[in-house]
């Protein structure tokens, strides 16, 4: 099956499609980790982009759905160099792909293309799978809207509230796009955990009576969730908030600090951030928008930044009690380095 | 946390001579290690005895003493020094071990040890203390038990059962263990490591065959950073050392979730060590489940690997890390704008493949087992897992049997030898299942399937040769042109209009995240390039390849200094081509421009196409690079590319090479030589043979390191010569030469620029001709020569070097018999004695060369041929402990793996001081056995009369007890081990022998022979199997027991 990527900026490549016919566009951003494809594709944080994999060979041991940090997979379509064959799992991710009906694209010199997009920025691209109709697929990205523009977080929010019981400590949940291993963080600490749509109030919020409020990771850029930033105004100063990725960036506005868009952003597992007191930790990450340090008002320290550019990684307002970190602490792909550092400190902090 | 301010001057032990199981990977990073360091404003003081290595080169440290690595001797050297640490992990487990030997005797007690704590040494090693570690920190190991003593094998069996894995305490390599299968074999392996272990245990262990073996390379720092550089998977799966291993890197076959639990597994690990710098932890896997296998708490060859693999310079960072500096305060040098906090994201798939010597080696066992037995390996680069596998069986550059019978193919897959990856592509065309072979291997699936994919491509290829469409596949799969041309039949015009050029991709530490300034680039089959050509002028100098025996680190140490010279240079770039991992000349930061590629004709080729050469190299790498001068010419005039062969010209070569036109040049200018002639046939071979005269010395030509060159006594041997010979090289005649029976041998290395000759140094050998020079120790000056003959030596190299046409470097050899000198043989490049000559004498000749070749001359130079009134001897370090099996005895076949150097006022002490290195350390008192051909019984006379004036005690059996005792030199009988206990095998099974001299006897005591070398080499007693050489060691002999050793930085001497 053919397949045509084409880009914003009038270029395409060809290759080989797999999963089903088909187009897509929107986002095209690069991911530098070497084991865990079927995390990343489906890290509900993707929705709305297409997700290339530098590493050249993928869907090496199958398609291990024990590990997906969603119901399905959330990119809009996947690019990559080879997608394995035979791997020792019975159920490849060409098999998937059929079976779930996504898109894919093989065969693609994936490097010229990461490199493309580190010189260029993130670019729009459509992914058509069963046509090599370059220009065809160019008219594609150049149609789609930018990400700022896009609305994406319903789409990967739950739709009504649930609970997951547990004999700790009550978090409230708003789930921007959550990622299933941020619960198995805080479940394997005991907590009881109350998981709220998108666009909850705070009035519901407050009625569970949560011992902290914890925001999601996400998609897209954070100003497009109003929803959670008006709740979540209303919020501060009432319980401690605590925050992973987007659930950073929300705070942040919130307190009326601003994000920007990265010129290609964070994604990989191989991200060292700097702690405050000066170590060092490698983390997994999957950001195109950033925090603002310099917006951050007084009283908020930044605690960690990113060791390659100096980006915000996370900070903390002593007085309002708020925790929050762009990197991914739950890791799934990527290393848990830390996880015990974070949710560990999370409980600390309630109590 | 900046720079440890008190820390102003460091010791580096280096690792000593190449061995198997330490190769140049310590030479690698022991350099990076010296750079470092003095980016930091710390003087370096380094110890290594090897004078092949980069790092004991002038300017490389502040003071470097080329000296044994003896604890006593470097404890004198601490003593005059006086450093405030001591860097213990960069020398491999010679530096560590030597480090703990230090502490213990109590010489480190003003000197911090740096990097690797004492404390992580012993837990490292100690089986028990590590043992006791990780069950204290909760990761599992492998049930087992530790024995001290033979009358424990019974409940070690009871404990963990057969079969059993055997790991002496405190070895190179793995050296002395092995699997048990049985209760003979374990109590055989047992003996033997108990033997080889420097504190006589051994560790039996749950036997993990069969599971995954993951290797992490884990980095840490003062603040407790800790990052994983690499993950490296090795396709043979555990009970196979990971030195002789198949190995992939990064891991391919685990999920992110069992990836990260060994991940983080190694990060406690190497914090409970409190190692500060990099440390190697190997796990066994098997569903879900893991055990941890072993941690190296320094660099190692698996280090070396992940750097070249990842392009982090793991020794760099390291060295900083041991003097205090942090992760995020040490630039990654590769991107140039991020910091070394951060892990290798890599976008392309490494290979590492060993290579082993047993082509030198017929009687070899050729099992690989938990010891390592390889001496050196090929890494290759490609964008999928069959171009990467490809790429390294070219790069092997080995001549590989094809197997066809399905039941040798089992009995190779199942109890491996080196052959068995090739056997695997065997095994899948002979239509053996993956699910088959998996039962035979326990071999991931994953990689056989690959496998698979390349031997499917080859059958397609055959099935539809005119498929333009099958060619590009096959391309993409990483085959190279020939191979296509071989399957198809097609011409290699036709595939290259087919195909497109090979795209040159960069190894940059980050997948492409960051923009990055290093240079070093793999090819693939993709459609963009990263190599933009330029108009400046390049120079491409041909590496050198894996480490085999015959060609080792002395051509890396060759091109390293050729790189090095031209980069001196006013505008000239410098790019290298190789694919060993372990070298310096691989470092990113060495060349202009670094290509991990194979070398094979078209690999090159296609490099020289990509951009505008001025020229290109072939006289530093070996006889390898040396064989592709004609080729790579040709192809020059083919394409009309601009590039020229610099140096001696390949026609010059050609002479040197082809008998005939050699001999017509030296009638020329009157330079005798041996009787010589060739022959095409068997027929032919036994006339000219029959002409010259028995006893000859037969070869095929084209050699390296004298493969498959022997002494041929009469007709009966001749016809069993030619039966392998003509095999190992089908398309070149066999040389035959008259052999010139105890004649001394002169090695000879030159520059000549085409007008004048640099003579760098006069070598004459300590054994007679007809045992291969690259296994005969030497001396520089000569000894035993009168000026008039040394004359003649000079005259000669001066002629013929002229007289061929030489434009750089030169090697002679010659043998003097009654005053007249014979050449021998002349090789227009580089020789394995070039460091050494460099080293002994202070002239760079490699580096002249390379400027003479690039139209510089020598007179402007300004070097000139050295008077030196010290002695340095080189010695060789032969591999016969680490091989079992082997034929210990000596002749025109290279055999060894590397050398030393001594260095002394004095021959008997510098001869003393290589001996030490050589790990053959001359006995001052206690027993000495003797036992020597018959013919030679006069010759040893005075030299067994030396060793007893000089206090020895010498045994020996019935004959030569009888002949010295007519002598009226006391000496006891010994049995002889065809004769019964208790008889020389006993003494020396009791440590009762401190020196066994035996030279090689007639047929009829060859057993005996045989028999009494193996247990030398097993017990590690001192051995010396020539006369010459016996004559030396009694000189040194008393050289020590009246002076004093000069212990003195190598600048001393070249003052």
């Amino acid at each position: 099956m053919k397949a045509v990527l084409g880009l914003e900026d009038g270029s395409f490549v060809t290759g080989d499609g797999f999963g089903v016919e088909g187009e897509c566009s929107g986002e095209l951003v690069f991911n530098t980790l070497m084991t865990g494809y079927m995390e990343a594709l489906s890290d509900p944080s993707y929705a709305g982009q297409i997700l290339m994999f530098t590493f050249p060979t993928i869907g090496n041991y199958g398609a291990d759905v024990q590990n997906m940090q969603s119901q399905g997979v959330k990119v809009l379509g996947a690019v990559c160099r080879e997608i394995c064959e035979v791997p020792d799992m019975k159920q490849t991710v060409r098999d998937y792909f059929e079976q779930k009906r996504l898109l894919g694209m093989s065969g693609v010199d994936t490097r010229s293309l990461t490199i493309k997009t580190r010189v260029h920025g993130t670019m729009r691209a459509a992914l058509v799978v069963g046509s090599d109709d370059g220009d065809y697929a160019v008219r594609l990205a150049k149609k789609a809207p930018s990400i700022s523009d896009c609305d994406l977080i319903p789409s990967v929010s739950c739709k009504a509230p649930y609970r997951i019981p547990g004999k700790g400590k009550r978090v409230a949940i708003i789930d921007l796009g959550l990622k299933t291993n941020i619960i198995t963080s805080l479940t394997r600490r005991k907590g009881d955990l109350y998981i709220f749509p998108h666009n909850v109030t705070h009035e519901e919020i407050f009625g569970c009576e949560p011992d902290c409020l914890f925001i999601t990771n996400g998609p897209g850029d954070p100003k497009q969730a109003k929803d959670a930033i008006a709740t979540l105004k209303k919020c501060i100063g009432e319980l401690p908030i605590f925050g992973i990725c987007m659930g950073n960036q929300l705070a942040a506005l919130a307190l009326g600090g601003d994000t920007y868009k990265l010129k290609f952003g964070h994604r990989g597992a191989n991200q060292p951030v700097k702690y405050v007191d000066g170590r060092i930790f490698i983390t997994t990450q999957n950001h195109g928008f950033c925090v603002d340090a310099e917006s951050l008002p007084e009283g908020c320290e930044v605690t960690f930044v990113n060791a390659n550019d100096g980006t915000v990684e996370g900070f903390e307002n002593e007085d309002l009690r708020i925790n929050c970190v762009q990197f991914h602490p739950e890791a799934h792909a990527g290393p848990m380095d830390t996880e015990c550092h974070y949710f560990d400190g999370l409980f600390r902090r309630i109590g | 946390m900046p720079k440890k301010a008190h820390i102003r001057k460091v010791l580096i032990i280096g690792s000593g001579p190449i061995q198997i199981g330490q190769a140049a990977e310590f030479d690698f990073s022991g350099s990076q290690a010296c750079r470092a360091m003095r980016e930091e404003g710390v003087e370096v003081v380094l110890v290594n005895s090897n004078p092949a290595t980069i790092q004991t080169d002038p300017g490389m440290a502040e003071t470097i003493y080329i000296e044994p690595l003896r604890s006593d001797i470097i404890a004198k050297i601490i003593e005059k020094e006086k450093p405030d640490g001591i860097l213990s992990g960069m020398g491999g487990q010679t530096g560590l071990n030597m480090t703990a030997e230090l502490a213990e005797k109590g010489a480190l007690k003003d000197v911090e040890i740096l990097g690797t704590p004492l404390e992580a040494i012993y837990k490292g090693e100690d089986r028990e203390k590590f043992r006791s570690l990780m069950m204290e920190i909760g990761e599992p190991v492998p049930k087992s038990i530790i024995l001290t003593s033979l009358t424990q094998i019974e409940e070690a069996i009871n404990a963990v059962g057969l079969p059993a894995v055997v790991r002496p305490a405190y070895t190179l390599g793995g050296a002395g263990g092995g699997i048990a299968r049985t209760r003979e074999e374990l109590l055989r392996i047992v003996e033997l490591g108990l033997s080889r272990s420097r504190i006589h245990q051994v560790l039996i262990e749950e036997s993990v065959l069969g599971w995954k073996e993951i290797e992490f390379e884990v980095m840490r720092d003062s603040a407790d950073t800790c990052i994983i550089i690499c993950g490296m998977e090795n396709v043979d799966p555990m009970g196979i050392h990971t030195g002789e291993s198949v190995v992939v890197a990064p891991i391919l076959t685990l999920r992110d979730d069992e990836f990260q639990t060994m991940r983080s597994a190694a990060i406690k690990i190497i914090r409970a060590l409190d190692v500060q710098g990099g440390c190697n932890i190997q796990f066994a896997f098997r569903n879900g489940d893991y055990r941890v296998i072993e941690v190296n708490p320094r660099v190692s060859r698996s280090s070396a690997l992940a750097s070249k693999a990842t392009g982090y310079p793991i020794a760099r960072v390291a060295a900083k890390i041991a003097i205090g500096l942090r992760l995020d305060e040490i630039t990654n040098t590769v991107t140039g704008c991020t910091p070394a906090s951060f892990e290798p994201a890599i976008d392309y798939i490494v290979v590492k493949v060993p290579r082993w010597p047993f082509d030198k080696f017929k009687g070899a066992d050729r099992t690989l087992s938990t010891a390592m037995k390889s001496t050196g390996e090929v890494m290759a680069i490609g964008r999928t897992i069959e171009e990467a596998f490809m790429k390294a069986k070219r790069s092997l550059d080995t001549d590989v049997q094809t197997h066809t019978s399905p039941s040798e193919i089992r009995m190779i897959l199942s109890r491996p030898t080196d052959e068995r990856f090739h056997c695997l592509f065997d095994a899948i065309r002979l239509g053996m299942t993956v699910d088959e072979i998996v039962q035979l291997t326990s071999i991931t699936p994953f990689f056989l399937e690959k496998i698979k994919n390349i031997v499917d491509m080859e059958k397609r290829l055959a099935a539809a040769p005119d498929s333009d469409d099958e060619i590009l596949c096959a391309k993409r799969y990483g085959f190279s042109t020939a191979e296509i041309v071989q399957i198809t039949g097609r011409k290699p015009e036709e595939i290259e209009r087919i195909v497109p050029a090979p795209a040159y991709k960069m190894v940059d530490t980050c997948a492409a995240e960051f923009p990055a300034n290093t240079p070093y680039f793999y090819s693939t089959c993709e459609p963009v390039c990263e190599i933009v050509p330029t108009d400046t002028k390049k120079v491409l100098i041909l590496g050198s390849g894996p480490i085999r025996i015959g060609q080792g680190i002395e051509f890396d140490y060759c091109t390293v200094h050729a790189v090095q010279a031209l980069r001196e240079e006013e505008g000239i770039e410098v790019h290298i081509v190789n694919n060993n991992p372990e070298t310096v000349s691989t470092d990113f930061d060495t060349s202009d421009r670094l290509f991990f590629e194979p070398m094979q004709l078209e690999d090159v080729v296609n490099i020289l196409k990509k951009d505008g050469y001025y020229g290109v190299m072939v006289q530093f790498g070996g006889q390898n690079a040396v064989n592709l001068a004609v080729p790579i010419e040709q192809e020059i005039q083919r394409l009309g590319l601009k590039t020229r062969i610099l140096g001696t010209s390949p026609d010059a070569m050609d002479i040197a090479e082809d008998r005939d036109r050699f001999s017509l040049l030296l009638k020329k200018l009157k330079i005798p030589c041996p009787a010589n002639t060739s022959a095409y046939s068997e027929a032919e071979a036994k006339k000219k043979a029959e002409q010259i005269g028995y006893p000859v010395l037969v070869r095929p030509s084209y050699v390296l390191g004298g493969r498959a060159m022997e002494i041929v006594h009469d007709e009966r041997e001749l016809e069993t010569y030619m039966k392998e010979a003509v095999r190992v090289s089908r398309n070149h005649p066999v040389l035959i030469d008259s052999y010139l029976q105890n004649a001394i041998e002169l090695d000879v290395d030159a520059v000549c620029d085409g007008k004048e000759v640099l003579i760098g140094g006069i070598m004459e050998h300590i054994e007679q001709a007809g045992i291969h020079s690259g296994d005969s120790a030497c001396v520089i000056p000569t000894q035993s020569l009168p000026p008039g003959v040394i004359d003649t030596v000079r005259e000669y190299t001066r002629k013929l070097a002229l007289g061929l046409g030489v434009i750089g470097l030169v090697n002679l050899q010659m043998a003097v018999k009654d005053n007249i000198v014979y050449i021998l043989e002349a090789n227009p490049r580089a020789s394995r004695t070039v460091p050494f000559v460099s080293k002994a004498t202070g002239i760079p000749i490699a580096k002249i060369a390379a400027k003479v070749m690039i139209g510089r001359r020598l007179k402007d130079l300004g070097y000139s041929e050295r008077e030196i009134d010290h002695v340095a001897v080189k010695e060789v370090l032969l591999p016969f402990n680490k091989l079992a099996g082997v034929d210990t005895m000596l002749g025109p076949e290279m055999k060894s793996t590397g050398e030393v150097m001594g260095i002394d006022y004095d021959f008997g002490l510098a001869f003393y001081k290589a001996c030490i290195s050589a790990d053959n350390e001359l006995p001052l008192k206690g027993n000495i056995f003797i036992s020597v051909n018959m013919e030679q019984k006069n010759d040893v006379i005075p030299i067994a009369r030396k060793l007893r004036d000089l206090g020895l005690i010498l045994y020996g059996t019935e004959g030569t007890v009888d002949y010295l005792h007519e002598a009226g030199i006391e000496a006891n009988l010994v049995r002889k081990v065809q004769e019964g206990s208790p008889n020389v095998l006993d003494m020396m099974r009791h440590g009762e022998i401190r020196l066994i001299i035996n030279t090689p006897q007639d047929k009829k005591s060859r057993e005996d022979h045989y028999q009494i070398m193996r247990a030398a080499v097993d017990f590690q007693i001192p051995y010396i199997t020539t006369l010459q050489a016996a004559r030396a060691a009694a000189l040194a002999i008393d050289a020590v027991k009246r002076e004093k050793m000069t212990l003195e930085p190598i600048s001393h001497y070249l003052k």
